[in-house]
């Protein structure tokens, strides 16, 4: 009989190191390839080529928390895709639930920046926006439960439709005609705006750290959440099963929805958290594919919080340093991209290096002999 | 009534439905490639990526060629293009195949990384080219874009309206009908697409019919691909005249994807469908309500994919589903 001369087999256990060493050597060989493509485009050094990376990303105190705060970002949409993802609700629609909570943020900035209170106002921007966020997420939502439409293409269609609203007021609310931007909303007063000045004395006149402090608790609470709590249980086993968790009398279309509006409602608010806390004004491309990347850093990470922080800050910190790359070496900023496709690639691969081992037919036939 | 008269005269000209069909064929070369990709079960968000994969493959083919030579020749130029299209498609789309299919990675997380790096790589290379090859200036092949833009001689002149409607465009318009209609032949009527299909409804039982579910997937995947590819190659060809635009090929990866859902993994629904599709995609520039009002106009497309998705959903019938196994890789010890 015809043997092929390799088999796939699915491991039993998984130990810690091996899942470990095959994702850093993964990571390592990504990397060199990325070097080699470094090399090819801009026959310099690599060795300096990322230097001057790590100079783009950290090199200065500004750069360093520009870098933390758009980590805080990607955690806080990776965080939201989470919960509907381990039920195996593939929400890629972040970037429309973004824009969604995005959007009103804008609007309560713009029309009741100067009359609301401080307090009030931010009050009535995080509520909204996680509102405007759960919409958005729940209406595919409900069809996925009821009539189990295929909600990745639902949620991604609904994502244009956010679009095309935010290029709507994009006009609507131009700073200059004709612009078709609008521009930083209240530079002058900075209502509405997180302070950047939040324990000056500890983080350096000019930092993130609210931002920082609000996302680390969410991925606090996202462990908890999905860890020991009955909600966390259900999910589970919706993901794991839904006739399973029928049996067990869990209600499943709740269960979906509760989900799925918990991840938009996350979704909305770090809208909320880009147009109040880094950017101070809304575009086409706020949410810049950011809930794309967050469907894949989740998936890395198994659902565990903790790896999403290290997997954002991982690509951010590529990301922002090839930017630097590219403006020194007058090079196109998608290098970025490139490089970023080129790491994913490499990560993406080595999960079957963790879960699979090769048997190759000569090792098999050595086996019998003994 | 004037806002009407308005809408109408423009919708109803020669203009609109010429546009039309432009803004189309793009979307249907990505929406044949991915039914043929999806009717394998499976689902390649790297679409996006690949399309801009193709667009630059064929724009360096053609400027590698024309900056070779002194006096190029756009119909050498325009082999050169496809050459270079289906190369980079090609090695977009193993990428891809390599890790679902032979790694067993989840698809739509390799899609989307696919996409990242195909988008990433297309504007790379377009806004860098000029500076890596040691030239000056905007990478343009004017000589090949006028190749590919030449129009049927005869027909598309002597015929008066008919010709102006069917016959003015590019040979790689009439070659996207010709290959979505190949493809639904080739999923319909032979026993290949019968068994391709087979292999997206459930694999498991085609792989007991003896039927090779790692090979029909590897094919329908990169050929898939690579008539994806060819969008991109007709919209930076054809439709900027041999030329890059930064993001300028914009979402239209993902409306062909729409496209997809809308034609219910049918090819020759994609054919009228692109075309209404292209029409939607530019309803928005002959609405006369001002600009902003036509942002919101640009969002038809999309609503009317919503609409046929959830309609085909609720009415379950058979022949208008998804393919069964779309989305999930396949593994023998699995089942």
């Amino acid at each position: 009989m015809k043997e092929p001369w390799v088999r796939v087999v699915k491991r039993d256990e998984i130990s810690l190191a091996r899942k470990i060493w095959v994702r850093v050597a993964a990571i390592l060989i990504s990397l060199l390839v990325c070097a080699f493509f470094i090399y090819a485009v801009t026959r310099s050094d690599p060795a300096d080529v990322y230097r001057s990376l790590v100079d783009g990303a950290v090199g200065s105190s500004r750069r360093s928390w520009s870098t933390i705060r758009d980590t805080m970002i990607l955690l806080a949409v990776s965080l939201a895709v989470t919960p509907a993802f381990k039920m195996r609700f593939w929400n890629i629609g972040g970037e429309g639930q973004i824009l969604a909570g995005g959007i009103i943020t804008a609007a309560f900035m713009r029309y009741c920046g100067d009359s609301m209170p401080t307090p009030l106002l931010f009050l009535c921007m995080i509520v909204s926006s996680c509102l405007a966020g759960l919409i958005w997420a729940v209406i595919p939502g409900i069809f996925k439960a009821h009539w189990n439409t295929n909600e990745t293409l639902f949620t991604l269609m609904m994502n244009y439709i956010a679009i095309q609203i935010t290029a709507f007021f994009s006009i609507v609310w131009e700073a200059k005609k004709g612009s078709g931007t609008i521009g930083i909303i209240n530079q002058k007063t900075k209502s509405g705006w997180i302070s950047t000045s939040f324990l000056s004395g500890l983080f350096g006149k000019f930092n993130y750290s609210l931002n920082l402090i609000i996302v680390l608790a969410l991925m606090i609470f996202m462990y908890i959440y999905l860890k020991y709590t009955k909600h966390g249980y259900e999910i589970a086993i919706v993901g794991e099963s839904e006739n399973t968790a029928r049996y067990a009398g869990i209600n499943v279309k709740k269960v979906i929805l509760r989900t799925v509006a918990l991840s938009g409602a996350i979704c909305g608010f770090t809208g909320f958290l880009l147009v109040s806390g880094s950017s101070h004004t809304i575009s086409t491309s706020t949410a810049g594919g950011r809930g794309f990347t967050a469907i894949i850093v989740s998936w890395l990470s198994k659902f565990n919080p903790f790896m999403m922080l290290l997997i954002s800050f991982f690509l951010v910190f590529m990301g922002n340093g090839a930017t630097q790359i590219a403006s020194e070496f007058k090079l196109n900023e998608s290098a970025s991209e490139v490089i970023e496709g080129i790491i994913l690639f490499f990560i993406i691969g080595s999960e079957f290096f963790v879960n699979y081992k090769l048997v190759f037919s000569h090792s098999n036939k050595k086996e019998e002999a003994a | 009534m004037n806002f009407l008269v308005k809408l109408f005269t423009g919708i109803f000209s020669v203009t609109f439905f010429q546009s039309a069909i432009t803004q189309g064929i793009t979307l249907l070369y990505g929406a044949s490639g991915e039914i043929l990709t999806e009717r394998s079960g499976n689902l390649n968000m790297g679409i996006p990526g690949i399309m801009y994969m193709g667009g630059i493959g064929s724009l360096a083919g053609a400027f590698l060629y024309e900056q070779g030579t002194g006096r190029p020749n756009g119909w050498i130029g325009v082999l050169c293009a496809i050459l270079g299209c289906l190369i980079l498609s090609f090695l977009g789309t193993l990428i891809y195949c390599v890790l679902t299919i032979t790694l067993k990675a989840n698809q739509n997380v390799s899609g989307l990384a696919l996409t990242t790096f195909g988008v990433g790589l297309g504007n790379f290379m377009g806004g860098s080219f000029s500076k890596i090859t040691g030239t000056a200036g905007q990478i343009t092949v004017y000589t090949t874009g006028q190749a590919f833009r030449t129009k049927i001689p005869f027909l598309s002149d002597h015929l008066g309206i008919f010709g102006q409607l069917f016959f003015n465009y590019g040979f790689l318009t009439y070659l996207a009908i010709l290959i979505a209609a190949a493809a639904t032949i080739f999923l319909f009527r032979t026993r290949h697409g019968l068994a391709l299909r087979a292999v997206g409804e459930n694999p498991a039982a085609a792989d007991a019919a003896s039927i090779n579910v790692t090979r029909y997937k590897y094919w329908a995947t990169l050929v898939g691909g690579m008539i994806a590819g060819f969008g991109g190659m007709y919209f930076v060809m054809e439709y900027l005249g041999g030329t890059w635009q930064n993001n300028g090929f914009g979402d239209r990866g993902w409306l062909s994807v729409a496209l997809v859902i809308f034609a219910i993994w049918n090819p020759s629904r994609a054919i009228w469908g692109s075309i209404l599709f292209g029409a939607l995609y530019i309803l928005f520039a002959y609405v006369p309500l001002g600009q902003a009002f036509q942002e919101l106009f640009k969002m038809a497309p999309y609503l009317v994919t919503i609409i046929v998705l959830v309609a085909t959903s609720l009415r379950r019938r058979k022949e208008t589903q998804p393919p069964a196994s779309l989305g999930l890789s396949y593994f023998r010890e699995d089942r």
